[in-house]
């Protein structure tokens, strides 16, 4: 397993090639291109804005104003988390062709996915932070060095689960539909659009237990509220989660390894 | 003794199959019914290779031939590292390179430059040897002026150049090889040809699965026959695909004389109950519908093709004697006919035909049932598969029955001689020239 892993860091190269190319690739052919990364998530915000000004109006705690941002906070690591999952577990199967007929560590393909995610997470961040800079200025902008650390963190769990997931799906294509609606539940049980201290304290338990709770908080703490960042513990409980989540996607997928050709 | 550049010893793979999971259950109701466990015991597994030993010194050139599904292309995928055996091992000594699939792996979107750097990439080369190599490869290809042009606008030549080009600039030391010459044109696979040669030259191991028997007795130094999984015969090309020449004719000739020779009054499929499709039967391979007319008033009921003791046969060695043996009914005495026989090759191009009255023969009467043979002394033809045309009619050549190319033969020869007619011929040499091994 360490061997295969050590033989990865020599297609270094080649995962920055696909990456490159699947930013590429995404928006050929359209008139905007490269400019729809940053349309993306604004266009997004902008409904947001909309949404929770005017349509519903004074549905959360006065002090998160402007709400849509708040929000924002969470749901850009939370597309990059969602979408990198979907993808990567349909990447060995879409990349079928060249598992059977090339041989070069098929890792490749979910962690390229996951890492040209990355990069849409990093153009949404900019957006993000222009409007921050004009509507809530941070306090502390020495805050903002835990940001490279969440982002980390958060890198090393979507790895691990998107080789686990993407392996699985090879052998069980129903594994997609099911983490389709699992995420669609995770969702909900992350505060993202709600605020964590607006949830029952009896339910608080069960929020705590999720992972990206804390990830989402880290961020919401370091990007939107003043005040010091107190989550540090918390991200390196998760940290110390993202690893194991990576070793055993790690195991699983290079278990499963010789299947793949047969089974994509 | 140095280490060889392919080494397989009791070389097994089985492929299994899971047809239940195939067909409807899913995770999910696996789970659900609890039969996880049983869903996942394979229920049929194939034997694509059933222990294959054989070792391919440094710079040789091995063909691997044999039948569709004899293992060939499983052995290569082994080779390449693609799947792991099921048992035994295979020893791959140096870089490989694998033309299983022509450029498997372009992305459709982007250019062909950034599409060579990745599949390059992940042929394992760096990026600075592909930038060192990159003009080398566009101009192999002969892509200059559209290597910036996203992949997708390619015609499939260019597509499958670029492919190669990338492939064999890798600068393997074995380079395995996958039936790839069977597509591109002419000139491509020319030049596939001879990038091959120069593979050879440069003291590479090259392991080439095809069907062109040809190509392997042309390029190759030593050819696997593989059967079923197994390995036939391994050695000089020559020996090994005559061995295997002979064994498809004699398949074929099995399949051919078990098939009853007979013709179109059984062959109206009345007692095949309407809703079963007629089964593949073999010998319909060997009978080409090609058509049947006339009057009948004369009908053929039997042709038969037998070698010269009597014996049917459907593969006839050039040069042997052939036997053409009509079955003919008339259930009323006829005065006016004459008996026709045409041979064509598989183009259809006609090499013979003839009648009784063409040769002069008049005609007496013709009653009840009669046997007509028709003694060829010397079937003088190139090897190849040729299609007969059997008639009985009028002297004025109204029909009484016509059988249009209805059948088949093969005619076998060690020679790989070109054209239809191989006239009895020798070589007759003087003066100064000498040549031998000529029969």
């Amino acid at each position: 397993m360490f061997a295969n892993l050590r033989h990865l860091l020599r297609y270094q190269a080649l995962i920055r090639s696909l990456v490159a190319r699947d930013l590429r690739a995404r928006y050929r052919g359209s008139v905007l291109g490269f400019f729809w990364s940053f349309v993306n998530p604004l266009l997004l915000l902008l409904i947001y804005s909309f949404v929770f000004t005017v349509v519903l109006p004074g549905t959360h705690p006065p002090e998160l104003e402007p709400f849509a941002l708040f929000m924002f906070c969470g749901i850009l690591p939370w597309s990059w988390f969602s979408a990198s999952l979907l993808e990567a577990s349909n990447s060995l199967v879409a990349g079928g062709n060249l598992i059977r007929k090339v041989l070069f560590p098929a890792e490749v393909l979910p962690i390229t996915t996951v890492l040209a995610n990355l990069a849409h997470f990093g153009f949404g961040l900019t957006i993000l932070g222009l409007f921050l800079l004009i509507y809530r200025p941070p306090a502390d902008p020495l805050k903002l060095l835990w940001l490279p650390a969440i982002i980390l963190v958060q890198l090393l769990l979507t790895v691990g689960l998107a080789l686990l997931l993407s392996s699985l799906t090879a052998i069980f294509r129903d594994v997609r539909d099911l983490i389709q609606n699992l995420l669609t539940l995770w969702f909900f049980a992350t505060p993202i659009i709600y605020p964590i201290s607006v949830a029952p304290a009896r339910i608080q338990p069960f929020l705590n237990l999720n992972p990206f709770t804390h990830l989402a908080v880290a961020y919401q703490e370091v990007l939107f509220h003043a005040g010091p960042f107190y989550q540090w513990d918390r991200l390196l409980l998760v940290a110390a989660e993202g690893l194991v989540a990576f070793l055993v996607g790690y195991f699983v997928f290079d278990r499963l390894r010789d299947a793949l050709p047969e089974e994509v | 003794m140095s280490t060889p550049a392919i080494e397989a010893t009791d070389l097994r793979k089985i492929y299994r199959r899971y047809s239940r999971r195939r067909q409807f259950s899913t995770l999910k109701s696996a789970l659900l019914s609890g039969s996880l466990m049983r869903d996942l015991t394979p229920d049929d597994s194939f034997e694509a290779l059933r222990g294959v030993s054989f070792r391919v010194e440094k710079g040789r050139t091995l063909g691997v031939i044999g039948r569709n599904g004899s293992g060939k292309s499983t052995l290569l995928k082994l080779a390449a590292g693609i799947g792991k055996p099921s048992a035994g091992r295979i020893d791959v000594n140096g870089r490989v390179s694998a033309l299983i699939e022509l450029g498997a792996g372009f992305h459709p979107e982007i250019s062909g430059r950034e599409n060579v750097f990745i599949n390059g990439l992940m042929l394992g080369l760096s990026r600075k040897e592909i930038s060192r190599r990159f003009d080398e490869i566009v101009a192999f290809a002969e892509l200059e002026p559209f290597i910036d042009a996203p992949v997708k606008t390619y015609s499939s030549g260019m597509y499958m150049r670029l492919g190669f080009s990338v492939a064999t600039h890798v600068d393997p030391d074995i380079l395995l090889v996958d039936e790839v010459l069977a597509v591109g044109d002419e000139s491509f696979t020319h030049k596939c040809l001879s990038k091959f040669a120069d593979f050879r030259r440069r003291g590479k191991t090259t392991l080439l699965v095809t069907h062109s028997l040809d190509l392997v007795e042309r390029y190759c130094d030593e050819a696997l026959w593989l059967d079923e999984g197994r390995v036939r015969a391994h050695g000089d090309p020559r020996r090994v695909i005559d061995e295997y020449r002979m064994d498809v004719a004699r398949a074929e000739d099995a399949l051919h004389t078990q098939a009853p020779m007979v013709t179109a009054s059984e062959a109206a499929p009345t007692e095949e109950p309407a809703e079963t499709p007629a089964p593949e039967a073999p010998q319909d391979l060997f009978k080409v519908p090609e058509g049947r007319w006339g009057s009948r008033e004369v009908e053929i009921t039997s042709v038969q093709l037998c070698r010269a003791d009597g014996t049917p046969a459907h593969v006839f060695p050039s040069g042997q004697p052939m036997v053409i043996r009509l079955t003919l009914a008339s259930p009323h005495e006829v005065t006016d006919f004459a008996i026709g026989i045409g041979l064509f090759d598989d183009n259809g191009t006609c090499c013979y035909g003839t009648n009784t009255h063409i040769e002069g023969g008049v005609p007496g009467t013709l009653s009840g049932t009669a046997q007509v043979d028709f003694v060829i002394e010397r079937l003088d033809l190139v090897a190849g598969g040729y299609k007969l045309d059997v008639a009985v009619h009028r002297t004025d050549g109204v029909p009484y029955d016509y059988h249009r190319q209805l059948y088949t033969f093969r005619v076998s020869s060690p020679l790989a001689d070109v054209g239809i007619y191989r006239p009895a011929h020798r070589w007759q040499l003087s003066g100064g020239v000498r040549i031998t091994g000529l029969s």
